[in-house]
Formats: C-alpha cells, structure tokens, sequence
C-alpha cells in the first residue's frame, strides 16, 4: 500500500484489523510479565497477612528496602563487582585454553588421544572439590578463585569446542578439499567457523558454572563478593540480606548469559536465533 | 580424433560393509572430449556419485587410473586452473561465508589475492544471477539460489572440468527447469567438459551431448546414447522438451535403465539393512 494509491478498500480492510484484539505472540508476553509480579505480589500479601514466617520469607518490600540500603552504604557494588571482576578472569583464564586446546583435539587425532583420557578421568570430580587443594596451594586470596573458576570453565569449553569440530558436516570438509584449501585455511575458514555455534555452547555452560562456583568459594574462602554476602547474612541471621544476595546472583547469571548472547550474534550471524 | 579431455581407464572401487564386499564400481573405461556436456544415470546405489568422488580426488579408487587432460599453456604452479571443481548434492555453501566468499573460495585456496578474486566472484555472481546478494548470507537466501551460489563457486574457479553430483534434485520442479536453462547458458559461454550425473532421465536428455547408462551394483557402462546428434547446440530446453524426438530418445534410456532399476531394487530388498552405509548411489 503506498500513499499515492490509498482506496476506500484499504480503509475498510484497516477497519477489519480490530486494533482491541491482541496477537497470540501479544498475550505470551503479557503472561511472561505478569506471572512473576503476580508471585511477588502474592508474597508480599502473604507476608503482610502474617500468613509465612517472616523469619524465613520476608515480604519483597523489605527485602528492596535492604537492597536500597546497601547499595547507598556501597557494600553491595563492591561484592558485586568482586564476584564479577573474579568470574570474568577466572572465566577468561579458562575459555581461552579450552578453545584452544578443543581446536587441537578436534583437528589432530593425536593430540585427542592424549588429552581425552586426562579430561575423561577429572571431570567427574566435582570442581569446588578442589577448591581446599586451590588453597593450599596459591592462598586465600584471589587466585585460589580465579583457578577454581577456569578449572570449571575449561572442561566445559574444551568439550565442545572438540566436539564442534568433529561434527562439522562432512560435505564442508569435501568442498575444502576439493578446492584444495591449505591447511591453514581449512582451520581458519572451515574447521573454527563451522564449530564456533558449539564453542558458544560451551561458553554460555561455563558461564552458568563459573557462577555456580564462584559463589560456593565465596561461601569458605573470602572476604567479600556475593557468596560472602549470602554466608554471612546466615550467620548473623539477616535474612532480607540473604535475599538481596540471591536477587544479585540471579541478576548476575541472567546479565553474563545476555552477554554471551550477543557476541554471539556479532560472531555467529548465520545462526538463527 | 583430438585427445580426450578426461580419460578413464580400468577404473573399479570396492567397500566393504559389515565384513561383505561391494563393487561400487567395475572396471569402467570413458572418453570424454573437451567442451563435452557428459551426463551418466544409473539406479540408485550404481555407484555413479563413487566415480564422480573419484575423479573429484575425494575418494581413492581400487584399481585403474585416470587422466585429465591440462589446457594449453597451464603450468602447475599453486595458482594454476585446477583439475576440477565439484557442485555438491546438498547443500554444501559455507554458512558462515558471504556470498561472494563462498564463490571465491576455490581462488583463495589457490591464493589469489582479495581483489582480484573478488573481482572474479563478481562476474561470476552477476552470471548465475545473483547481482545484489553479494554480501548476503547463504541462509538468506532460497534453495535454488544456493545452487547458483554453488554453481558460480565451480565455474569462478576456473577448472578443466566441472563435476555435478545432482546439483538439482532437492529442488522443486520450476526451479529445476530454469536453472538448467542458466546452466546450459553458462556452459555455452565456458564450454567446460562437464560430468553431470542424475536421477532424471529427462535432465539428462535436455543437458547432455551423451548419456551413460550404468547397471545396477556392480556399476559397469551399459550403453551409452549420442543425443547431441539429435539436438544439436545451442539448445532450447523448451522446444527440446516439446519435440517429437524427446519422448523417443526418452523410451530408449528408459528401455535400457528399466531393467537395471529393477535389480537394484531387487538388491536392495536382499541386503536389507546390511546395505545401510554401502555407499551412495
């Protein structure tokens, strides 16, 4: 429809749109929005009932108060940015090596057989199982954390990483030799594009369990961070600020996976979303 | 009789599946001439797409040899015309390649530098009808327009000859028919020796200058039929498709093939599952 050639159908088909009515797509969004206000909604009156142990479920009100409190004092940036400035080191000590060392064991089937067998024996331990070790060894300060997160970084990335290459469709693999690409090329222009969907598989995995990690050595090891924050609230019995603890770690992940997201839509444009 | 531009000689490939042996194909012997649009059909499983692997140097054959022919002055430097180029069954552009980097792939592994190739990209993009999508994304565009994109990348490189594995036969019917009207315009330009190979007998007839008809497994030449001395070039497809010659020259393949299709089916029934991973057609 363009402007020159606007008709009465045209007004009468706009008619029939009935603009009140809202898509399916519309209504999902709605229930999306809704569904956790009306959670927290509920909660609050709840709590105001006197119907849950306040003790245990403070209402949401008290716990944004709290919220809004620490950020004033600026305790809670500061553990944040801790946690935060630990994940994206330790994340970065461990996903480098990972699609590193995933490339190799994806193109040479020597260096696979060697590593395999190592990764295939310790990546059943639980990783803050080392975390004792981790200290032992480098300390109570922040490189126990760093280690402790690009140790549970790296098995993820490297594993898909490997697994990216070797699933590489078959017929890119023919074209490349087929067109006598080098061995160079056939690394930079068939092997790393055609597994970056699986490496960003494996960052977004890591990313979730750098996390996961991050705030249990914060539980033990530190002075500071969201892991801290939530420990000691326990101990003093703060329980609006063990929920401002957990907030923040949601708010955390959700902000580190949206991240990822979005690089990879720069680096992977042919990968619909 | 000049020298022919591809020469097979003896040329026989065997798998084994499952501890029993196949002949994929059997001591086949072939002449094509340069310029020559060379078609082969055969049943599913007669092993047409091994020897076309073969020739590709994606495969290695059992027994026999090969010989392609170099063009005039070509030296066997990097750079140089290569043997061949392949456009694939399936789907085979580079997702993650623009267009016009997926055309010039084969002249970037020759390592021809980025203006000239993509110089070569162009013109080769403008050929297949794809002006505009340069820059575009293979997953913006439609089936058929990657087959252009695929089409384009084998002719751009440039190669003493062309080998078509089905290029068409995933795409609908309509589409089929107008890009094998642009190959046959593209080919007219080039005149490449060109191995094709098909289900469809009624591709074969409107593209080639002669057909091959291969027996079911073990693949060995059945017949092979002139069809340029009916048609001669440059071809209509439209009034190839509608004249009277088309539906006779049509019975004699199918006369030949019915049979063959026959116990390839037969075959396949016997081996039943064992012939899972036997080899493409």
């Amino acid at each position: 429809m363009t402007f020159g050639t606007l008709s009465t159908t045209d007004l009468v088909k706009d008619g029939d749109r009935e603009p009140w009515r809202l898509t399916t797509r519309q209504i999902e969004l709605g229930l999306s929005i809704l569904s956790p206000i009306v959670l927290l909604a509920a909660w609050e009156f709840a709590a105001r009932a006197g119907w849950i142990d306040l003790r245990f479920f403070p209402a949401p009100s008290q716990v944004f108060v709290e919220a809004a409190a620490m950020i004033r004092s600026g305790q809670l940036i500061e553990d944040v940015l801790i946690s935060l400035q630990r994940i994206v080191i330790g994340f970065t000590i461990g996903a480098v090596p990972g699609v590193v060392i995933g490339l190799a064991m994806g193109l040479f089937g020597k260096v696979r057989a060697i590593i395999q067998p190592l990764v295939d024996a310790t990546f059943p331990i639980p990783k803050i199982a080392i975390l004792p070790l981790f200290i032992l060894i480098l300390g109570l300060g922040e490189e126990s954390k760093y280690a402790i997160i690009a140790t549970a970084v790296i098995y993820l990335v490297l594993l898909n990483t490997a697994a990216g290459v070797r699933n590489i469709d078959r017929i890119y693999l023919d074209v490349g030799r087929n067109y006598r690409a080098g061995k160079w090329m056939m690394f930079t222009d068939v092997a790393l594009p055609g597994a970056l969907p699986m490496i960003f598989a494996g960052l977004k995995l890591g990313m979730g369990v750098a996390l996961l990690v991050i705030v249990s050595a914060e539980f033990v090891g530190a002075r500071s961070g969201i892991g801290y924050l939530i420990w000691t609230s326990w101990q003093t019995f703060q329980v609006e600020q063990m929920y401002v603890g957990l907030m923040v770690s949601a708010v955390l992940g959700f902000a580190t996976t949206a991240l990822i997201d979005a690089l990879e839509r720069v680096l992977v444009p042919w990968k619909r979303h | 009789m000049p020298e022919p531009k591809i020469k097979v000689r003896g040329l026989s490939k065997h798998f084994a599946v499952k501890s029993r042996r196949f002949t994929a194909i059997d001591n086949i012997d072939l002449d094509i001439r340069g310029g020559e649009f060379f078609c082969i059909v055969g049943p599913s499983g007669c092993g047409k797409t091994t020897l076309l692997r073969i020739l590709a140097g994606l495969e290695q054959q059992d027994s026999g040899r090969f010989d392609i022919a170099a063009g005039e002055g070509a030296d066997r430097g990097r750079s140089a015309a290569p043997q061949n180029s392949m456009v694939f069954q399936e789907q085979s552009i580079f997702p993650w390649m623009t267009v016009r980097d997926n055309v010039a792939f084969g002249l970037k592994a020759r390592g021809i530098g980025k203006t000239e190739r993509y110089a070569v990209a162009d013109r080769f993009i403008d050929k297949v009808g794809l002006s505009g999508f340069a820059s575009a994304l293979p997953h913006q565009l439609s089936g058929g327009m990657k087959q252009r994109v695929s089409i384009a990348r084998a002719f751009a490189n440039d190669p003493e000859i062309l080998l078509m594995d089905e290029p068409f036969a995933a795409l609908d019917e309509q589409t089929k028919l107008i890009l094998q009207v642009e190959l046959l315009r593209i080919w007219e330009e080039t005149r490449k020796s060109v191995l094709y190979v098909t289900h469809s007998i009624d591709e074969a007839i409107v593209l080639a200058d002669r057909i091959m008809i291969m027996s079911a497994r073990p693949g060995r030449i059945k017949e092979i039929i002139d069809v340029s001395a009916v048609f001669p070039r440059p071809r209509r497809v439209e009034s190839v498709k509608s004249s009277a010659q088309y539906g006779e020259l049509f019975g004699r393949v199918w006369s030949q093939l019915r049979d063959e299709v026959a116990t390839a089916a037969a075959s396949a029934n016997e081996a039943g599952a064992q012939r899972e991973g036997g080899g493409k057609s």
